[in-house]
This record gives C-alpha cells, structure tokens and sequence, in this order.
C-alpha cells in the first residue's frame, strides 16, 4: 500500500527525517510512534504532500506519488487530519463534509456541473452515514467553530473518510483528549478495520497505539529505530532507551 | 425624479462591482484588480456599440467575456502570491490597465464625427441610450435586470457545493488541499467569474455616463469595490448590495450638503461602521 524509500526531509540543518523506510500493508492499522520531534508529523506531512521530500521516494500503490501536488494526492487515495484540528470553522459541520467529498468515485460518478453547482439532495445519504458515524448527527448544522474539542476531533475524521481514502494518516487523532473519549476513538478506528482503508495512526496515547495497532515503528532522529508488533515494541531496548532516556533496561 | 433613478443607476452599476470584488473575498483573496476588469468591460463595449454598431446586449455579453478572460489570464500569475503581496500586483495591474486606456487612442470617422476613445481625453459620445430614446428610468431598469441577475447568480453558487468550497479555501488553504480542493482552480475560477461580472458592469456604466476617461477607473474605484463587500459582510450577497446604498446612496449622496467636510464624516462613518459591525453589515454581531 505505502511504502517509504530512505525517505528524508531536511529543514535547513534540522534533519526532521533522515532516511526512513517503511512498508504499511494493504489494511494494516500502522503505527508510528516517537518521542516528540522525532519527524512522525513530519512524515505525514511529507506523505500528504504539503511539502516535497528533501530525498528518497514515496510509492503508493506501487505508484511513485513524489510529483502529485496535495490535492491530487487526496484523489490517488491518501486522505489524513491534523495534528492541531483544521476544520472549516465558518462552515456547518454537514457542509465541512460535504467540500471533502472530492474521491476519484466522486469525480467519475457525477458530472461536472451536478458535483459544483448541484445542491445538496444527491449527497444526503452519504454525508448522513459519516455524520452518524462519527455521532454529529444532532450538530450537522452547527457551525464547525461552535463545536467541542472532541467533536471537532471526530468531524475532522470523519471529514477525512469523506474524500473514501484508501490510506487514513492520522496525525496525533487522540490529542487533548480525555481516556473516555480516547476509548470511542479507539472503538472507532477498529471499526474502520476491514472496510478497505488501510491506517497510518501518529500517535502519543500508548493506550491507543498498543490497542489497534496490527504493526508498529518507532522514530527518534528522524529514523526508525524499531519495527514490530505491538507486543515486541513494548519489550524492545532501544525504544525504552528513547522514551525513558538513560541506559536500556 | 431622474435624479432619484440616476442614484439607482449608479448604486446598480457599483453593486456589480462590489459582487465581482465579494466572489474573489470568498476564497480569502483581496483584490484591487476588479476597476481594472471594469474598465476593460466599459472600454469593449463602448467602442462594440459606437464604432462596431453592435447593440447593447451582446456587446455587454463580450465585455462580460473580456472581463472574465482578462481575470483568468491574471489569476494564474496573481493568485500564487497572497496577501500584501497580491493587493500591490492587483494594485499594479489596476493601474497598468489605467495607464494603457490614458495612451489608448482609436477613432473611426462617423459622418462629420470622429469618435472612439482619445487617450487622456477619454472616450465621449457613448450614445446608445439617447439615440435609441431610452428614459433614465428605462436605463435604469436595464442596468437592475443584470444587477439582480449577477445577484442571483451568486446566490445560488452560495447555495451550492461551489460556494461552499469558496468559503472553505478563503477559511484554511492548508485544509482545503488537504482535503482534495485543487486551490488554483478554485482561485482563478473565482477571479474569472468576479472579472466577468467586473466587465459587464463596467459596459453599463460606460453607457449611462455615454463619456469615459482612464481617470474615473483609478484606484479609488478599485477600493471601493473592496469596500463594499466588506462592510456590507460576506455571509450574503444582499450585504454587498446594502453597503453600496450605504455608502453611495448615506454617505455620498446624502452628506452632500455638508461639502468638504463630507469626506472627512465619510471616513469616519465608514470606521464607525467597521466597529459596530465588525463581520458586516449583515455578518454577526459584534461578538460574534
């Protein structure tokens, strides 16, 4: 599904990532753990397209995407959130979904003028069944601004499944939230397990990381200095040494 | 009573303005190129009605396309800057398109008459409404049914999925690609449309005044085109239409009697305004 080339991005001295190769496999829930400044965010960003890679390649779907500006990124599938939420604040939380809708189905299926100028009857479905899966379903005419942290959380994800991405990057989804809602984020993510969207979850909540994760690598530098099962991680040196600092266990 | 229409025609023809300028708002850009678009429009179809002979209608019809293809050529270069930077190349473009129509000289001889745009002397005898035996009154309904046809068609773009793409690229660029929004097209579709839109206006205008000079198009007109949709607010195109009776029909017209003190309680209205209703007129209240 993803796979990094010694991946690197520089920005002037600071090298946020340094040669990182990664494989994610079609469906996996992948994470990528770190301690902060460790280039995880950097590495979303880097795969999202917000800005070029400095080396290496990134191939989707066997695809080198490195040319791809942001937006034909999202159509080739690869749809993400922010680590600090960037909704559309002075929209309704039902139009937010609905200016996402920008799939390569969506492209294909509709004509030119139904998908601009068309109103809002020939999505109601869909954009219903994202609002229920991320429960706005009661707030879908409330601003975006005017929400809670937590569902500007889940309409920032849902917004994201709108555009029907193969690939999820989930930059940091757990952020400032309470265990509570982490554990409906945590319910959520594995409900999006076998629906055909493969996950790359950032992510600091060890309690969320270690529960959905099929696979796992650790950055520190810039580089992985760790790769495997949630289980293994959780016992590996090098990365107690990185989070704990000091001398492995 | 004809000035009471003339007022009309004149907050008609400014509205026109103020929507091309409040379409571009949309996506977050400012732009002082919209009087650039407007001249060009009254140029066109100046010189389409007197020196081609072409009636009115479709001579509005290819102001409205040289306006539009003007903003689309300009866009693409344009939009990559943004903020100050995009206000000082609008603002030159603006002036590059005054400054072409000051050195634009093009007569024909029409009977014992030369007519066609002088250069510094401007383009006089823009006689269609006259020879046809328009009333002002006639004219100014004219100019209402494309004012009230821009309008609604921005109303219904707000009602669409189109709008609401505007307004997502003008709140978060970032986001908006993020989510698969191509910005550039967005931009420059935004721009074509208010350059259009620009043009036909500035055909209208051409007409009632029948006398055009470069100076009329200088970059107080390219301000006011701005100002209008952002003291009147974004969330509708109704808040555009209000601000230039506000400002046009209150301010200019009605302060008239205070002579030179007008521009001075002019400004300070306008800032008055801006405070009170900080979003706009028809945006949210002050604590919003």
């Amino acid at each position: 599904m993803l796979e990094l080339r010694s991946l690197a991005r520089h920005f002037g001295g600071v090298r946020a990532v340094d040669g990182l190769n990664l494989t994610v496999q079609d469906g996996q829930i992948f994470g990528l753990i770190g301690p902060n400044g460790s280039g995880k965010s950097t590495t979303v960003n880097v795969i999202a397209g917000l800005f070029p890679p400095t080396a290496g390649t990134i191939l989707f779907r066997g695809e080198d995407i490195g040319p791809l500006p942001t937006h034909r990124r999202l159509r080739a599938g690869i749809a993400r959130t922010f680590q600090n939420i960037r909704l559309f604040g002075q929209l309704s939380v039902w139009q937010n979904l609905w200016v996402a809708q920008n799939s390569a189905e969506d492209l294909a299926r509709r004509g030119f003028f139904t998908r601009w100028l068309g109103g809002q009857s020939g999505v109601r479905d869909e954009i219903a069944r994202l609002l229920e899966f991320s429960g706005l379903a009661h707030k879908q005419n409330e601003l975006a601004a005017n929400l809670a942290f937590g569902e500007q959380r889940r309409l920032e994800l849902a917004r994201a499944l709108a555009a029907r991405p193969k690939l999820l990057l989930l930059d940091e989804p757990a952020a400032g939230m309470n265990s509570e809602e982490v554990g409906q984020l945590r319910e959520r993510i594995l409900s999006l397990r076998g629906s055909g969207v493969t996950i790359l979850l950032v992510e600091h909540v060890m309690e969320l990381v270690m529960g959905v994760t099929d696979r796992i690598a650790v950055l520190n530098f810039g580089q992985k200095i760790a790769e495997g099962t949630p289980a293994e991680i959780q016992a590996h040196p090098a990365v107690r040494k990185a989070y704990l600092g000091g001398e492995a266990a | 009573m004809d000035f009471y229409f003339g007022l009309a025609q004149l907050i008609g023809v400014h509205t026109l303005l103020g929507l091309s300028a409040y379409i571009v708002l949309l996506t977050g850009q400012v732009s002082l190129a919209q009087a650039g678009f407007f001249a060009v429009g009254a140029y066109a179809a100046g010189m389409l009605t007197v020196l081609a002979g072409w009636h009115l209608v479709p001579a509005l019809g290819a102001s409205a396309l040289c306006g539009g293809a003007l903003a689309c050529a300009v866009g693409f270069p344009a939009l990559r800057v943004k903020g100050l930077m995009l206000v000082i190349a609008t603002l030159a473009f603006g002036e590059g398109v005054r400054l072409f129509f000051f050195n634009f000289d093009y007569q024909i001889a029409k009977g014992e008459l030369k007519v066609g745009p002088v250069g510094g002397e401007g383009f006089r005898q823009i006689r269609f409404f006259p020879e046809n035996g328009w009333e002002t009154w006639e004219v100014m309904l004219f100019i209402w049914v494309f004012v009230a046809g821009a309008m609604a068609l921005l109303w219904w773009f707000d009602r669409s999925r189109y709008g609401a793409v505007l307004r997502a690229v003008g709140e978060d660029e970032l986001a908006a690609q993020s989510v698969g929004i191509n910005l550039t097209a967005v931009k420059v579709s935004a721009m074509t449309v208010g350059g259009a839109i620009a043009g036909v206006g500035g055909g209208l205008y051409a007409h009632y005044t029948t006398h055009i000079e470069h100076a009329s198009f200088n970059i107080l007109l390219a301000t006011f085109a701005i100002a209008y949709p952002i003291v009147g607010g974004l969330r509708s195109v109704y808040g555009t239409l209000l601000a230039v009776i506000f400002v046009q029909g209150i301010l200019v017209e009605g302060l008239r009697f205070m002579g030179d003190w007008r521009n001075l309680l002019f400004g300070a209205l306008i800032v008055l305004a801006m405070n009170l209703r900080p979003s706009g007129i028809l945006g949210k209240g002050r604590h919003a």
